[in-house]
């Protein structure tokens, strides 16, 4: 779907990008990562030339993206950013038709998306169409520059850092809805973040840069389980990241079947983590492991399952 | 900390009127309500509210009545809603004895060529009335459209006044009687140099006012060059166009270099305002536009303009405003307008003609200052941020 070869940006003396490659596939979630500075936003950038790449290329669908008109490119790609940027003098329904409307659909057609945009980012149609931007809580705000971002329906969708100014149960209730629109649509996702738990929550693949480059990409159980080197390691919590990775992965995995321990049972879908948390408040070394849906008793976990070997790189 | 009048004074609800009231006191029985004089040229005689001859005069019992009232009544909308009216009342009142009285003292004098003016008294009452009706409209909190109508109600009992004759023994009138056409002709002539200043310093400061946007290089010399020229007084100006005109073989005087003085003056505060309109549109709705595919063209026609609009209107209201103002110093150039009234009163120490000249101007700038701040409620209605 995208595919950087060697790419650079220079500020200057500085090389804000310096040959980075990374190939990027339909349906991948892959979220760009790394300290201030880092080159992430940079990189997003080039991927709808808002900053133009001045080393290698970048191709979509194939082609070199210079081929395209800019316009059309970006076009075809979703776009949200940390501010927002809502037309503080368009309504919301307005504000989400911008792209629709570049492209010149009918307007019973954008109507129709507008309320399903609406309908699927959790905001009464009938009740938010019509109203302004500064008539908005910041969270719905990010939903209607969401709703915007997906409303022609677009290949890729590229987000700068789109939760970083919400407040935490926005952001997580956001984030969850990305992953569902996600898993429901299979559509390219990129996302700059510089919040270590997002990555690890919404990513399939994340990438972490330092200095322009990438330093390590992988899925994030990869990143937790075989940290390339000391940054990588500091970069997901030092100490934490045991904790991160044991969050990372559903007790169903080692469930030991038959096996009966007393007390009430963990669901499967719980994670390593919720279960070690349970060790310790309950002072047990074993605990009993049920079906989330149907509540059928699976097995049992023991302390020591939780050192099985880490999933392989 | 507490202000200490609050502690002197806890009953007074409403300082502002109480402030106002205490202002008018003056004008009760001191300052000159009507001024009664031989002819024209002269002073006259002053007579205060209590000397007057109208039996009408005790009409402003009421209003007066519910203004004092007014300094005590609790913090509540009814209060104000009468405090509204009782403005109003005593602006509609204070014209009908005034005109009344002119016609009253006319028929005591014997000469035909006696005047009756007003005095300093009925103004300030005039100036207070109009006072607290804009206090009591803004503890309203009414919504711009509507606050603009009620001001213009205010004004309707006394236009009706005017248009029914009552005020027409009193000097003003007389005077206007007797240059209507003069009057006629300097109105037109007042509204053509405004139009005719305003239209090119649109069609030059506008886009001179983008470009500034564009390019802090070029803004900072024009605003200042423009910072410049605003502050050459308005007749050196006038002065110093003579010369190059004269050498383009124009005349130096009259229309033209009035028209150019005042083009000169209006693009600062139209460049400015276009300039800062558009630098105050939210950088991340022009990068959100950007980063959706709009074009340069359609983000500057659909995101930059509209959002610029609401500045670029006050500052095309500040131009107008005072264009309004300057156009009757071109009168010593020339050029016409109530200057030239104003001008013509001066010379043969004429007051009633001086205010004949000016009334209309101020007339003029506040109905343009309450036509624009009414576009520029509109506009920024559905862009608030």
């Amino acid at each position: 779907m995208i595919e950087l070869r060697e790419v650079g940006k220079s500020y200057g003396a500085v090389r804000a990008v310096d040959g980075v490659s990374l190939t990027i596939e339909r349906a991948e979630f892959v979220v760009l990562i790394g300290a201030s500075g880092s080159g992430k936003s940079t990189l997003l950038k080039m991927i709808n030339r808002l900053v133009e790449h001045d080393q290698g290329m970048v191709l979509f669908q194939g082609a070199q993206i210079r081929t395209f008109k800019p316009e059309d490119l970006r076009r075809r790609m979703g776009y949200a950013i940390q501010s927002i940027g809502l037309f503080p003098h368009w309504t919301v329904a307005h504000n989400i038709a911008t792209v629709p409307r570049l492209l010149g659909w009918p307007s019973e057609r954008i109507a129709a998306r507008v309320d399903d945009l609406l309908v699927l980012l959790d905001l009464e149609p009938a009740l938010y169409r019509e109203r302004y931007p500064h008539q908005l809580s910041g969270g719905q705000q990010q939903r209607v520059g969401v709703a915007r971002a997906l409303a022609a329906d677009p290949e890729v969708l590229l987000m700068d850092e789109p939760f970083g100014a919400l407040d935490p149960i926005s952001r997580h209730a956001l984030q969850n809805e990305l992953v569902r629109i996600h898993t429901a649509s299979r559509k390219t996702i990129v996302m700059v973040t510089h919040d270590v738990g997002e990555a690890l929550r919404l990513a399939t693949r994340i990438v972490l840069l330092d200095r322009g480059r990438i330093v390590q990409a992988g899925t994030p159980a990869q990143l937790l389980a075989h940290p390339a080197d000391d940054f990588v390691r500091e970069f997901f919590g030092g100490d934490e990241l045991g904790l991160r990775l044991l969050a990372l992965q559903p007790v169903a995995g080692r469930v030991q079947a038959g096996e009966s321990a007393p007390g009430e049972p963990l669901p499967h879908t719980a994670s390593l983590r919720d279960a070690l948390a349970q060790f310790v408040s309950r002072r047990v070394s074993r605990l009993p492991v049920a079906d989330a849906t149907s509540g059928r008793v699976l097995g049992a976990i023991h302390f020591g399952d939780l050192l099985a070997p880490p999933p392989p790189p | 900390m507490i202000p200490p009048a609050q502690h002197a004074a806890p009953w007074v609800r409403n300082r502002v009127l109480g402030t106002l009231v205490l202002a008018a006191l003056p004008a009760v029985g001191v300052l000159a309500f009507v001024r009664v004089a031989p002819n024209r040229l002269l002073t006259g005689e002053a007579i205060t509210l209590l000397g007057l001859l109208s039996e009408a005069r005790h009409a402003l019992w009421l209003p007066a009545a519910v203004l004092m009232l007014g300094v005590f009544a609790p913090a509540a909308r009814w209060a104000y809603a009468s405090v509204l009216a009782a403005s109003a009342l005593l602006l509609a009142v204070l014209f009908y004895v005034a005109g009344n009285e002119a016609v009253l003292q006319s028929a005591a004098q014997a000469s035909k060529l006696a005047r009756v003016s007003l005095g300093g008294g009925f103004w300030l009452l005039v100036v207070l009335a109009v006072l607290a009706a804009a206090d009591a409209v803004q503890r309203l909190g009414l919504a711009p459209v509507t606050r603009t109508i009620v001001f213009a109600a205010l004004l309707l009992p006394v236009a009706a006044l005017l248009a029914a004759g009552y005020l027409d023994a009193l000097s003003l009138l007389k005077e206007y009687d007797n240059r209507s056409d003069a009057f006629d002709a300097a109105l037109l002539r007042h509204l053509q140099i405004v139009l005719a200043a305003l239209l090119p310093a649109l069609v030059i400061g506008v886009p001179l006012g983008v470009a500034a946007a564009r390019s802090p290089a070029i803004a900072g010399p024009l605003l200042a060059t423009l910072n410049i020229i605003q502050t050459v007084p308005s007749i050196a100006l006038f002065a110093l166009l003579i010369a190059p005109l004269a050498a383009l073989s124009l005349r130096g005087i009259g229309l033209l270099p009035a028209v150019i003085a005042l083009t000169l003056y209006a693009l600062l505060p139209i460049v400015h305002g276009t300039a800062s309109g558009l630098a105050q549109v939210s950088g991340a709705a022009l990068e959100a536009g950007r980063g959706m595919g709009m074009t340069t063209r359609q983000l500057f026609w659909r995101v930059r303009v509209p959002l610029a609009m609401p500045v670029l209107a006050s500052g095309l209201r500040v131009t107008t405003v005072q264009l309004i103002g300057l156009t009757v110093v071109a009168a010593l150039i020339g050029a016409g307008g109530f200057g030239a009234l104003v001008f013509q009163g001066l010379a043969s120490s004429a007051i009633d003609l001086v205010v004949l000249g000016v009334l209309p101007v101020v007339a003029l700038a506040v109905a343009a200052d309450a036509g624009f701040g009414l576009l520029e409620a509109l506009l920024r209605k559905d862009a608030t941020q």
